[in-house]
């Protein structure tokens, strides 16, 4: 059986690194909105995790 | 009055025929293979076989006959524990989940399509016995199979609400459809594809208990993967942001529903969205107990 943790944030790419203050998951700081959607992008398609705008610069991946 | 053989295997024919009759594919696109087929319509005949012996068998003062009904119950339980399984097996190869609901709703009809066989072949046999005629006997046989596929027939979404095509933009990164804010999607090229290729939907529930039993989520997933195989989905397992969303408004009970299907035809899509089969397990009249008929005035 596989067993997967879900509802969970995986990872927070950030424009600001002031906005991501600590957690449980990996934070990358991108230089621009460019890089911001790249990253998440590619950590999307790794983790099958889905990407969600927080409106302030910090982007979550979150497995559902 | 014919033999026992004779009788024995037109109940166990018709049986079977009742069987093959339920055997079709269908909206569910299963069973699809040959195999499918052999391995229902033999499970199928041995259960047309087991009613039809029943009667000829306890008028020979038989009476072991009767065990044998018990475990040809038993054997049906076993079909809808096979089904289960074989579904809950495949659930993770599926692009867009059955969800257990809808698992358990199959399984259950494999099983119950089973009985329709031994009742068949049952009543069958009865009908020669009594008359003492085959024709009447199978044509009493046939009516039964028929009014018996009329009644497990089950009722469908478009039995109980409006299926309509809605508008959809972006709000920021949150999907809106007529107000209901279905998923927020952060990735810039995913909201361009939705907005290029998606289509969005809007159940509206007619009453009370159709409100009740489309705020089941079993319900709504079966209506997702039902639609996204007819219509095919614009995603791969990697893209989870492709994947179609239900979500209920809570104060209108409205259920609106986005998808990118690989033929993006709203027609086919509403009419797809229609036939789903209201699931044993979602349905709910509460408008046909005393307190939720009054509350609803």
């Amino acid at each position: 059986m596989e067993i997967q943790l879900t509802k969970q944030i995986i990872a927070i790419v950030t424009l600001d690194k002031e906005k991501v203050y600590a957690g449980s998951a990996p934070v990358f700081v991108a230089e621009d909105e460019e890089e911001q959607q790249r990253i998440a992008m590619y950590i999307t398609r790794i983790t099958f995790g889905m990407v969600h705008d927080l409106g302030n610069g910090v982007l979550i991946i979150v497995k559902h | 009055m014919p033999k026992d053989v004779t009788i024995i295997l037109i109940g166990t024919a018709v049986g079977t025929i009742a069987r093959f009759y339920s055997l079709r594919v269908d909206y569910r696109q299963y069973p699809g293979y040959p195999q499918g087929y052999l391995l229902h319509l033999t499970l199928g005949m041995i259960a047309a076989a087991l009613g039809a012996v029943a009667l000829p068998a306890l008028l020979k003062k038989e009476y072991a006959a009767v065990t044998f009904l018990a475990l040809a119950t038993q054997q049906f339980r076993e079909i809808r524990n096979m089904e289960r399984e074989s579904l809950i097996n495949i659930e993770k190869t599926e692009l867009v989940k059955r969800g257990d609901a809808y698992i358990e709703d199959i399984a259950r009809k494999f099983e119950a399509r089973n009985y329709l066989a031994l009742l068949t072949g049952l009543i069958t046999c009865g009908g020669i016995i009594v008359t003492k005629r085959l024709d009447i006997g199978i044509i009493i046989g046939v009516v039964l199979l028929i009014s018996l596929k009329f009644i497990l027939t089950p009722k469908q979404v478009g039995d109980i609400a409006v299926v309509r095509q809605a508008e959809f933009k972006f709000e920021g990164t949150l999907l809106d459809i007529e107000g209901n804010k279905l998923t927020n999607v952060g990735l810039r090229e995913a909201r361009e594809r939705y907005m290029e290729r998606g289509l969005a939907l809007v159940i509206e529930p007619v009453d009370d208990d159709a409100n009740t039993t489309l705020s089941n989520l079993g319900q709504r997933q079966a209506i997702l993967h039902d639609v996204s195989i007819q219509l095919g989905i614009r995603r791969e397992n990697d893209e989870p942001e492709f994947t179609p969303v239900a979500k209920r408004d809570s104060t209108t009970g409205r259920i609106a529903i986005f998808m990118i299907p690989y033929e993006k035809d709203i027609e086919c899509m509403i009419e797809a969205a229609k036939r789903v089969p209201i699931l044993e397990s979602s349905r709910r009249l509460p408008l046909s107990s005393e307190a939720g008929s009054q509350a609803s005035d």
